[in-house]
C-alpha cells in the first residue's frame, strides 16, 4: 500500500491528467470488449467466453496489415472486418448448435475455443511478444493540458471508442435494424413468425460483437505488446465491467468500463500490488448491493 | 440434463427402505477399491503412475465436491477454486509457521475453510444462476490478488516455497513416497464416501429437489437459503481436502491454485466425466489428467487438441462420458423389458 503516492497524485493536477487519460484508455478498450459482450448476452442469451480471443485477433490482424501496407487506417480495417467474419463463422458454425441447451454446454464449446485459439495465434505468429509500433502520423510531439502529458494517439482511442458508443446507442435505438434486433431478443419465437430470419439476426449481431472486440484489439496494437493468451486478461475485465454495468445495458457497460479504467490507473498509484483486487472488491461490492448490475433489469 | 431427465438409471423410489441396504454397498465399494489403490505399490515399481493417482485423489476430491453444488444442487460456481486454494495454504502456512502435527493442521485447515465459506456462501447461494457464478468468481480473485499482494505471509507470487515440514504421526510418514500415496488414496475414498452419503440422504434429495423447483421446495417447508449455504459450506471442505492433499504433494502452495482456471478446470472436468452420476466427475479427472499427460508429450500445442476433444464431448455427445454411459444402459435394459 502507497497511499501517500495516491494523495500525492490527487493534489497534482499534471498527475491527475496523466492518470485519468490512462484510466480513459483503459477504459474505453475495455468498453468496447465489453459492449460486444453485453450485446450477445442481451440478443442470444450466451456468455461468450471466447470474446478475449476476438480482441486478441483483432490486434495480430491489426499488426498484420499494418506491416503488410504500412497504412494505419487499413490495419485498423483489418482488424474489425477480419473479427466480423471469424465471429460470423463461429456463431453460425458452432455456437448456433448450442443455442437453449444447459449454459454449461455453450461454456464449454467456448472454453475449447479460448484453447484452440490461443494456439492458432501460437502457431501462425510464434510465442513470442510481437509489438506493432507506434504509426508515423501519431509520432508526433504529446499535448500539454495543465501539465500532464497526454499523446495524441489516445485522444483517438477514446474519440473512436466515444463514436462508436454513440453509434451503437442510437443505431440500437432508433434504427429499424436496431428495432429488430431490440425484438429478437424479447422475443425470437415472435420475430421469426414475422418473417425474419432470426438466424440472420444472431449471426449479424455476434459478428457486431466481434468486430467490436476486434476493434478494440487493433486500437491496442500500437500501445500494447501482443502475446497469445492476450485475450484473457481482458476477457475477465470485460466481464467484470458487463457484470457490474448490468448484462445486457450499453450504458451501463460504458459507465462500468469508465469506473474500471479509473480504479486501475488510481489503483495502481496507492495500492500498487492489490489493483486487481480493488477490481474485484468493486465488482463483489456491486453484486452484493444490486445483484443485476448497476443498470441491468430486475431478472423475471 | 438434470438426474431426473438423464433416465432410470437411479430411481427415486428407494430413499427410505434401500438407504440402509445402499449405504452397506458403498461402503464394500469402497473398501475393495481403497484395496486395489493400496495394493499397487506392491504390484508395480512405477512412481509417474502413483503421482498420477495422487494427482487424481487432489483434483477428483475438488471435482467431486463441485460436483455436489453443480449437479445435485444447480449452483454453478465460477470461484470453487478458491477452496482448493485456500486449503492449500492454510495447511502448509499451519504447518510452516506453528510445527503442529499434521492432524491438527488438517482440521485446524478445513475449521479455517468451513468459517470462510460460511461468510461468503452467506452474500453468494442468495443470487441466482449467472449472477451466483459471477460473484462466486469475483470471491475467488479477490482470493487470489490477496495472495499475490500479501507477499510477506504468502510469499507473492513465488508461491509458498521451502518445502512443508510433514512430522511422522501414528507411524505414518508422509515424506515417504508410498506412505504420502496411501494417505491421499484414503483421503480421495474416505471424501468420496462421505459425499455419496451426503449426496444419498434426504439432505441430497432436498438439494435435487432446489435445483429442479426452488419454489416448490420453499413452499414445502425449506429454508432454501439454509440448505444451499450448508451444501456450499460442505463442498467447500471438500475441496480443501483436495486442496491440502496437492499441497503435500507438492510440498508447498502457489498462487495458481487459487486462480480462476481451477475453477474452470473443475467445471470442465465435470462435464467431461458427467454430472448427473455420483462418479462422473472422478471418470472426468482421470480423463483430463490422462489428456494432458499424453498430449503434452506428443505436441506443445495441446490446447487445440484438447480443444476437439471438448468439442467432441459439448457438440457430439452433448453430455459427460459417465452419463453417456449411463443413459446407453439404462435405455438397453428398458428396451429388453420391453417397454
Amino acid at each position: 500500500m502507497d497511499l501517500d503516492a495516491l494523495a500525492g497524485c490527487l493534489s497534482s493536477s499534471a498527475c491527475l491528467v496523466t492518470q485519468t487519460t490512462s484510466g480513459l484508455i483503459i477504459g474505453m478498450l475495455l468498453f468496447l470488449v465489453a459492449v460486444g459482450l453485453t450485446l450477445i448476452f442481451g440478443v442470444l442469451k450466451v456468455v461468450n467466453f471466447s470474446h478475449g480471443a476476438f480482441y486478441m485477433f483483432g490486434a495480430y490482424f491489426a499488426m498484420t496489415a499494418y506491416q503488410l501496407t504500412g497504412s494505419f487506417a487499413l490495419a485498423m480495417l483489418a482488424g474489425a472486418a477480419g473479427t466480423a467474419i471469424l465471429g460470423l463463422i463461429f456463431e453460425r458454425v458452432f455456437m448456433s448448435r448450442v443455442y437453449g441447451a444447459d449454459v454449461l454446454m455453450q461454456l464449454l464449446v467456448c472454453y475449447a475455443f479460448v484453447l484452440i485459439f490461443d494456439d492458432v495465434v501460437r502457431l501462425i505468429w510464434g510465442p513470442e511478444f510481437k509489438s506493432m509500433g507506434m504509426p508515423s502520423a501519431f509520432q508526433v510531439m504529446p499535448l500539454f493540458i495543465a501539465g500532464g502529458v497526454v499523446p495524441p494517439y489516445y485522444l483517438l482511442l477514446i474519440g473512436v471508442a466515444l463514436v462508436a458508443a454513440v453509434v451503437l446507442g442510437i443505431g440500437l435505438s432508433r434504427s429499424r435494424i436496431g428495432k429488430v434486433i431490440r425484438a429478437a431478443a424479447q422475443n425470437p419465437g415472435m420475430v421469426s413468425a414475422l418473417g425474419i430470419n432470426t438466424g440472420l439476426i444472431y449471426g449479424g449481431v455476434f459478428a457486431l460483437g466481434g468486430m467490436l472486440a476486434g476493434l478494440a484489439g487493433a486500437l491496442a496494437a500500437p500501445v500494447r505488446s501482443l502475446t497469445p493468451g492476450m485475450g484473457f486478461s481482458v476477457l475477465i475485465e470485460s466481464f467484470i465491467v458487463t457484470v457490474i454495468g448490468g448484462m445486457g445495458s450499453i450504458l451501463g457497460a460504458l459507465i462500468g468500463a469508465l469506473l474500471l479504467g479509473l480504479i486501475r490507473s488510481f489503483g495502481s498509484l496507492g495500492f500498487p500490488l492489490f489493483t486487481e483486487g480493488l477490481m474485484y472488491l468493486f465488482m463483489v461490492i456491486v453484486l452484493v448491493s444490486k445483484p443485476t448490475g448497476l443498470f441491468g433489469k430486475e431478472a423475471a | 440434463m438434470t438426474e431426473l431427465e438423464a433416465g432410470h438409471a437411479q430411481g427415486l423410489a428407494p430413499v427410505r427402505g434401500g438407504s440402509v441396504l445402499q449405504r452397506y454397498r458403498d461402503v464394500l465399494i469402497a473398501l475393495i477399491a481403497f484395496a486395489v489403490l493400496a495394493s499397487l505399490p506392491l504390484l508395480t515399481g512405477s512412481k509417474a503412475l502413483l503421482d498420477f493417482v495422487i494427482r487424481c485423489s487432489a483434483y477428483g476430491l475438488f471435482a467431486t465436491s463441485l460436483n455436489l453444488l453443480v449437479g445435485y444442487t444447480g449452483l454453478t460456481s465460477f470461484g470453487h477454486g478458491m477452496f482448493f486454494g485456500l486449503g492449500a495454504y492454510s495447511f502448509g502456512l499451519i504447518m510452516q509457521k506453528l510445527g503442529v502435527p499434521i492432524p491438527v493442521a488438517f482440521v485446524a485447515t478445513l475449521a479455517i475453510t468451513a468459517l470462510i465459506a460460511a461468510v461468503i456462501g452467506a452474500i453468494c447461494v442468495r443470487l441466482k444462476e449467472i449472477y451466483f457464478a459471477f460473484v462466486t468468481l469475483a470471491f475467488q480473485m479477490l482470493i487470489h490478488s490477496t495472495i499475490l499482494s500479501w507477499a510477506s505471509f504468502t510469499g507473492g507470487d513465488q508461491g509458498l516455497r521451502g518445502g512443508i515440514p510433514r512430522p511422522v504421526f501414528l507411524g505414518i510418514d508422509l515424506a515417504n513416497h508410498v506412505h504420502l500415496y496411501i494417505a491421499s488414496c484414503a483421503l480421495l475414498i474416505l471424501g468420496l464416501l462421505a459425499m455419496r452419503q451426503i449426496a444419498q440422504s434426504p439432505f441430497g434429495y432436498t438439494l435435487r429437489m432446489i435445483r429442479d423447483n426452488a419454489a416448490r421446495a420453499s413452499f414445502l417447508g425449506i429454508d432454501v437459503w439454509r440448505a444451499k449455504l450448508t451444501v456450499f459450506v460442505l463442498a467447500a471442505l471438500f475441496a480443501a481436502m483436495g486442496g491440502m492433499v496437492m499441497a503435500l504433494f507438492v510440498s508447498g502452495a502457489y498462487p495458481e491454485f487459487a486462480y480462476w482456471t481451477i475453477s474452470g478446470e473443475g467445471i470442465f472436468i465435470n462435464m467431461l466425466g458427467g454430472v448427473s452420476t455420483f462418479l462422473g466427475p472422478m471418470v472426468g479427472t482421470v480423463l483430463l489428467l490422462l489428456l494432458n499427460d499424453t498430449v503434452t508429450r506428443f505436441t506443445e500445442y495441446h490446447g487445440i487438441v484438447l480443444g476437439v476433444v471438448i468439442l467432441f464431448f459439448a457438440l457430439g455427445l452433448r453430455k459427460g462420458l459417465l452419463d453417456f454411459v449411463a443413459e446407453w444402459f439404462s435405455q438397453r435394459r428398458d428396451a429388453g423389458e420391453g417397454r
